[in-house]
């Protein structure tokens, strides 16, 4: 047989294998899509089931599963009442811890992002001797699990923050003597290593023509920083803000440590831990609970998701 | 909660970002109006010093510290290594050393095994983001929430009653008795495991799907022309061009696994033999009064971490070299 007796025309031959390789492709996608649907399933149902007794009755959740809604049905906004609303001393108030998380996190992002960003463009735009060497060290300081800063942090702030916070307290009687402080502080260090390192990354890559156009204008280095590389550094610096201000927010290691846990000082995870370890078993709160301590992030997750995988991916090794 | 505290607060919270943008403000004013002669050291201080400042004190001075305290007993006198001799052979504390190793064997490869697997699945696949979502959505929570969210999962009521905990109505429906999943160990422990599992597989999903979709498409075409099976083609193709992506988040998430606090503190409060490292640190040094065992686990830790991010560090480099 010569070659040129059967010639399959390259175009069918082409046409037949694709189309087979469309049904093979559609069998194994089948396949792919249950799996992935069951992945899913699995990865929200327990979400979901927390989320929906949030908003049945405080009586059902502790007598029926979620799954049973449709049998045993009863809604209403009871729990949130209960655990945002409620005066009584036994209730969550977690209003209170709300105030507290938000009044924590906003300047623990704030500070440390502002520090971080002068310290980033010191190391890449001003040079000195040892500018790198102090660069790698503060890079290297990432390595160390805040675990092994904590008791003498917490010994220093009894020696020296306290006294200031009593008198402060002593000077302004509005202010009690427990006060967001010390968390303030621990926070912003702990931050810096990474936000400096992150924000670095982006400040050293502005073009140096940039810099230069501003200092031949006769800008110092103070002009340069907060017209020049702040604005060009927003992208960066919003990646860091949410990404410190969720990890802030979602923080318990600190708070335990460095917050009085009373209602004057404690955030929301410490009061949620709390409520867990001693009434484990009030459903009806806890589920409210959670969710309240869950809208923040969720909402920044939903509405800035770009920034907040950026974010999360550059600082996946904090802590 | 009385209008005086919300005001006290108020006033606090406003006077700390006040007082922070004066300072701030003053810094940057003064930066360019120091004298000429010495203008450059000047400038540096003001622009490096306060971050140094906190780092040296808050960070390197107190970590020194504890690496110091590790060798003192409940007094403060030193113990030499009487901590770390508690730590390598009392039961308790070996339960917690094997339970973090375990913690660390089990985490990162499930999480990147089930992520890698669900970003092959639903890549280019209609309504990818969608899907990505729901399996990202546990990393944007915190571990306190995401422990309420499974303790509710595993809730457990005697077997006469009704059960409202799903894992164990789970087991009733397939005819077995419900269990109280976070006392009996050693399970409890791998029923904590899975809430960070449940957390950390989104973050490799999403590391990994991008990864994927850098692959080459010239190299699926190739393989599949050449007849290989789509299961070929994931492990002769996908894995390897994906290698250093997958380095990245099993070291990411063995750094987050060996720190793991906040689940084990919500979930048993480390009792019924759950505790880890990063638990038992903080029960010691800050409930139990012996702050030199807490300081040594505390080290161990640091010990532990450190190999781990500095070849996590490394890869990033290296891949970022190559781009």
């Amino acid at each position: 047989m010569t070659q040129v007796a059967v010639p399959t025309p390259p175009v069918e031959r082409g046409r037949v294998e694709a189309k087979a390789g469309r049904v093979k492709k559609r069998m194994t996608s089948r396949v792919a899509s249950v799996i992935a649907l069951v992945i899913a399933v699995l990865w929200t149902i327990p979400t979901f089931g927390l989320f929906l007794s949030s908003f049945r009755e405080p009586d059902l959740i502790e007598s029926t599963g979620w799954w049973t809604v449709f049998q045993n049905p009863g809604f209403s906004l009871q729990n949130y009442q209960e655990v945002l609303l409620s005066g009584s001393s036994s209730a969550p108030q977690l209003g209170e811890y709300f105030i507290n998380s938000l009044f924590i996190a906003i300047p623990a992002t704030l500070f440390p992002l502002a520090l971080a960003a002068m310290a980033a463009y010191a190391f890449a735009w001003i040079k000195f001797k040892g500018s790198s060497t102090l660069f790698v060290l503060v890079f290297a300081l990432q390595i160390v699990p805040l675990q092994l800063a904590l008791i003498p942090l917490l010994q220093m702030t009894v020696a020296f923050l306290h006294p200031a916070m009593r008198s402060i307290s002593d000077v302004i009687p509005m202010i009690p003597d427990q006060q967001y402080l010390p968390v303030w502080i621990a926070h912003t260090i702990f931050a810096l290593p990474l936000a400096t390192f992150l924000l670095h990354n982006f400040i050293s890559e502005i073009p140096r023509d940039v810099i230069e156009a501003a200092r031949v204008d006769g800008a110092g280095h103070g002009q340069i920083f907060l017209k020049v590389v702040l604005p060009l550094a927003m992208p960066a610096l919003a990646s860091v803000a949410i990404f410190q201000f969720l990890w802030v927010w979602n923080d318990l290691l600190v708070a335990l440590v460095f917050s009085s846990g009373t209602p004057d000082t404690a955030p929301l995870t410490q009061r949620l831990a709390e409520l867990a370890g001693s009434r484990g078993q009030s459903w009806a709160r806890l589920t409210a609970g959670a969710f309240v301590s869950l809208v923040v992030p969720l909402i920044v997750f939903f509405s800035l998701q770009r920034y907040f995988v950026r974010g999360l991916l550059a600082g996946s090794a904090k802590g | 909660m009385t209008s005086l505290d919300l005001m006290g607060k108020i006033l606090q919270f406003a006077t700390g970002i006040v007082a922070f943008i004066a300072v701030f403000g003053l810094i940057l004013f003064f930066l360019d109006r120091s004298s000429r002669g010495r203008k450059d050291f000047i400038q540096l201080a003001l622009f490096l010093g306060p971050a140094m400042l906190l780092l040296a004190v808050g960070l390197i001075y107190p970590a020194i510290r504890t690496s110091f305290m590790a060798f003192t007993d409940r007094t403060g006198a030193f113990n030499g290594m009487d901590n770390f001799i508690w730590m390598f052979t009392q039961p308790q504390a070996l339960i917690t050393l094997w339970n973090t190793v375990l913690w660390v064997l089990l985490v990162p490869t499930i999480s990147t095994v089930v992520g890698l697997v669900y970003a092959v699945l639903i890549d280019k696949s209609r309504g990818e983001k969608y899907y990505k979502m729901l399996v990202f959505m546990p990393m944007a929570i915190s571990f306190v929430g995401a422990s309420i969210i499974w303790r509710f999962m595993y809730a457990y009521r005697s077997p006469s009653r009704e059960q409202y905990g799903l894992v164990n109505q789970i087991i009733v429906w397939f005819g077995g008795e419900p269990q109280q999943i976070l006392q009996d160990s050693p399970w409890n422990t791998f029923a904590l495991i899975v809430v960070m599992i449940w957390i950390q597989t989104g973050f490799a999903m999403v590391v990994l799907s991008a990864a994927i979709k850098g692959v080459p498409a010239e190299q699926h075409e190739a393989a599949e022309l050449d007849g290989a099976s789509p299961i070929q083609r994931f492990f002769n193709v996908t894995v390897p061009g994906i290698k250093s992506s997958i380095v990245v988040v099993v070291t990411t998430i063995t750094i987050a696994t060996l720190k793991v606090f906040d689940i084990v503190r919500t979930m048993t409060g480390g009792n019924f033999d759950t505790s880890v490292v990063a638990n038992e640190m903080y029960t010691q040094a800050f409930r139990a009064g012996e702050p030199g065992r807490g300081a040594a686990l505390a080290l161990i830790l640091f010990l532990m971490v450190t190999p781990i991010v500095v070849y996590n560090i490394r890869v990033l480099r290296k891949q970022r070299e190559i781009r």
